[in-house]
């Protein structure tokens, strides 16, 4: 078990800066998922934890050992890949043995830890077939029974779900995360699933285009992001954008519409709010004309575009609904579910 | 193909028995020339069907002195010196084309490329366009007339280095990541993963080049002056020109049967790797 920190850590592939002055501090036990759209860097980062790529410049501490020239052996890791990257010649139970065999273990302790981490991952049945005998939640499960026999201090995920099906996904979710909390060993999860993230993670860092967005809780993520792309990247379906005019304590929409607001800053910006915050409200500000109603059973997606005006809006709202494409519906948003970008930066305005 | 129309039956047998046929011919007469004597092979017309001395002339050709009249070495003796050769040249392509290509696939190292297109380049010289230096080289290394001399230079094989290198490529990386982490150094990998990886790919590879060292001509030829040192297929050849007398037919026959077994052998005892590593992509 140990603490992780990034300092400062930057990555080039030639000339390219592919990662960009990435600090980050986990606690011992931490469950960090690194998240964030396809090819912004999640896995040069982990890779770059795991000792399998090299460090540009900065430095990345386990415990207090600074381990940028160690060999990814010796940094006492374990990574579960996306294709788990099962040896297809080996057993189960050999895949398993085999980096504590190459470690100089003794046959009773090999044997004592493989039988351990297959009773945990209930993969005992199958110890002695071939990968290529199992499904991919079997060999998924056996990866990380690969990964969990060495006991190591860190555990890194490469999406590691990503190739199982829906409701697979969910389920080793669920397991992985109890695994963590059992076994309390400091883990980065990467994934570009933001349900995945916000489920499994204790903090999630969102990266952009190698930039660190941000770096907090799920809730913090949620209720404050900071910045239009975590905003939009957290959460589902994703916040509404409007255009809008900050004058003395209102928000002004582009139809001219008015609502309240506590914030003193003056100038553009861009108004979010989240679907399940709008709430119908006969006298609210934001008017939208429908187009298209979407019945998910709990509750309803209306989708239309603010009236008089191009910006697109959803609202999710409880129950069963069907609204008349065309017609015009008026929402309220409590001001603490207002959340304000500026319109250049994209970060969020302090009020 | 599923279809089933008897026409079509009877014609695709036709042309499989015809070619059976064709093939087997050849060898139909070489086994009934080696059962007959010397007399009987030498008039007009050749016999079809086999004779009783069989036993008799397997024993002449495998253990005596082969033609009569000639001093050439027993033909267990070439048999020997063949399966040396081959295995030898088999062997040492596989080990050399396997390390070649993992250094050319798993490190970078300055001019890669270029070591890459050296091994390229030989693929335009087989032993036969330089056979004048590389004759002068192994004599002045004195491996005239020695196993080393008939197939080292033979061994190195631009065509093993390349498949071994598609094999490997098609091996995700993952899979030395892992190994990494799992505290595998570079050899330890190689002979762990890599090696049973490729192993339906050697065994196709052994099949063929033993094949292909079985039936070398022309370099043994040149090389091998010592009776005790001649292979099977050079001295098929030598025996027809042997002496001033017309050819021991029942002999001939019977060497050059002696000399089909091995191949055979190692053809059938290897068929169903060698099918699995020309046709399994499953990595
Ligand atoms: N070996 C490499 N050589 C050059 N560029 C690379 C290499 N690996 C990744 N990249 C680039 O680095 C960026 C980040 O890649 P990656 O970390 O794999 O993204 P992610 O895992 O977030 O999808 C991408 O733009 C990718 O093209
Ligand atoms: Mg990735």
């Amino acid at each position: 078990m140990a603490t992780i920190s990034l300092k400062d850590l930057v990555k080039n592939y030639g000339k390219v800066e592919v990662l960009h002055h990435v600090e980050g501090e986990f606690q011992d036990g931490e469950f960090i998922v690194i998240v964030g759209p396809s090819g912004c860097g999640k896995s040069t980062l982990l890779r770059m934890v795991a000792g399998l790529e090299t460090v540009t410049s900065g430095e990345i501490y386990i415990g207090d050992k600074m381990v940028n020239q160690l060999e990814p052996a010796d940094r006492d890791i374990a990574m579960v890949f996306q294709n788990y990257a099962l040896y297809p010649h080996m057993s189960v139970r050999e895949n398993m043995a085999y980096g504590l065999k190459l470690r100089k273990f003794s046959k009773d302790d090999i044997e004592r830890r493989v039988n351990e981490a297959a009773t945990i991952l209930e993969i005992q049945d199958y110890l002695d077939r071939k990968p290529r005998q199992l499904s991919g939640g079997q060999r998924q499960r056996v990866a990380m029974g690969r990964a969990i026999v060495r006991d190591p201090q860190v555990f890194l995920f490469d999406e590691p779900l990503s190739n199982l099906d829906a409701k697979l996904r969910v389920q080793m979710r669920l397991e992985i995360k109890k695994l963590q909390r059992k076994l309390g060993v400091t883990s980065i999860y990467v994934t570009h699933d933001q349900v995945e993230a916000m489920t499994l993670g204790d903090r999630l860092m969102v990266l952009n285009a190698g930039y660190v967005e941000q770096f907090g809780t799920p809730i913090d993520l949620y209720e404050k992001p900071a910045s239009v792309f975590v905003a939009g990247f957290i959460g589902s379906p994703s916040m509404n954008f409007l255009p809008a005019k900050l004058t003395n304590s209102h928000i002004e929409l582009e139809n001219g519409h008015k609502i309240p607001t506590s914030s003193a800053q003056q100038g553009d910006a861009i108004f979010g709010v989240r679907p399940e915050h709008m709430v119908v409200d006969d006298n609210g500000p934001i008017e939208v004309k429908t187009e298209l109603c979407e019945q998910l059973g709990a509750n309803t997606l209306v989708h239309g575009r603010l009236n008089k005006c191009e910006t697109s809006v959803v609202a999710s709202i409880q129950g069963h609904w069907d609204y008349e494409p065309g017609s015009i519906l008026r929402f309220n948003v409590t001001p603490e579910n207002h959340h304000l970008f500026d319109s250049k930066t994209e970060k969020r305005l302090e009020s | 193909m599923v279809e089933h129309r008897p026409i079509l039956n009877i014609v695709t047998h036709l042309v499989l028995i015809l070619g059976i046929l064709i093939v087997a011919l050849p060898i139909w007469i070489t086994f009934v020339a080696a059962t007959h004597d010397e007399a009987r092979m030498l008039q007009a017309p050749l016999p079809l069907l086999p004779g009783p001395y069989f036993i008799e002339n397997f024993k002449k050709t495998l253990f005596g002195s082969g033609l009569s009249g000639t001093e050439t070495a027993p033909v267990w003796r070439m048999l020997m010196n063949s399966l040396f050769m081959a295995i030898m040249i088999a062997v040492g392509k596989i080990a050399i084309s396997l390390l070649s290509a993992f250094a050319i696939v798993y490190f970078k190292f300055p001019f890669r490329m270029g070591f890459f297109w050296l091994i390229f380049i030989t693929l335009m010289l087989p032993v036969e366009v330089r056979i004048l230096p590389t004759y002068e080289v192994v004599a002045d290394l004195g491996m005239l007339n020695s196993y080393w001399g008939l197939s080292i230079p033979l061994i190195a094989s631009a065509t093993a280095t390349f498949m071994f290198r598609q094999v490997f490529l098609t091996i995700p990386d993952e899979m030395l990541e892992s190994a990494r982490i799992d505290g595998a150094k570079p050899m330890r990998f190689f002979f762990d993963i890599l090696l049973p990886l490729s192993r339906t790919n050697i065994a196709a590879l052994f099949v063929i080049l033993f094949i292909y060292g079985w039936n070398q001509y022309l370099w043994p030829l040149l090389i091998t002056t010592e009776t005790d040192m001649t292979t099977i297929v050079m001295s098929i050849k030598q025996m027809l020109e042997a002496a001033e007398q017309s050819p021991q037919w029942n002999i001939i026959m019977m060497t050059a049967l002696l000399a089909m077994i091995p191949p055979v052998f190692v053809v059938i005892g290897m068929q169903k790797m060698f099918v699995k590593g020309l046709t399994e992509t499953d990595k």
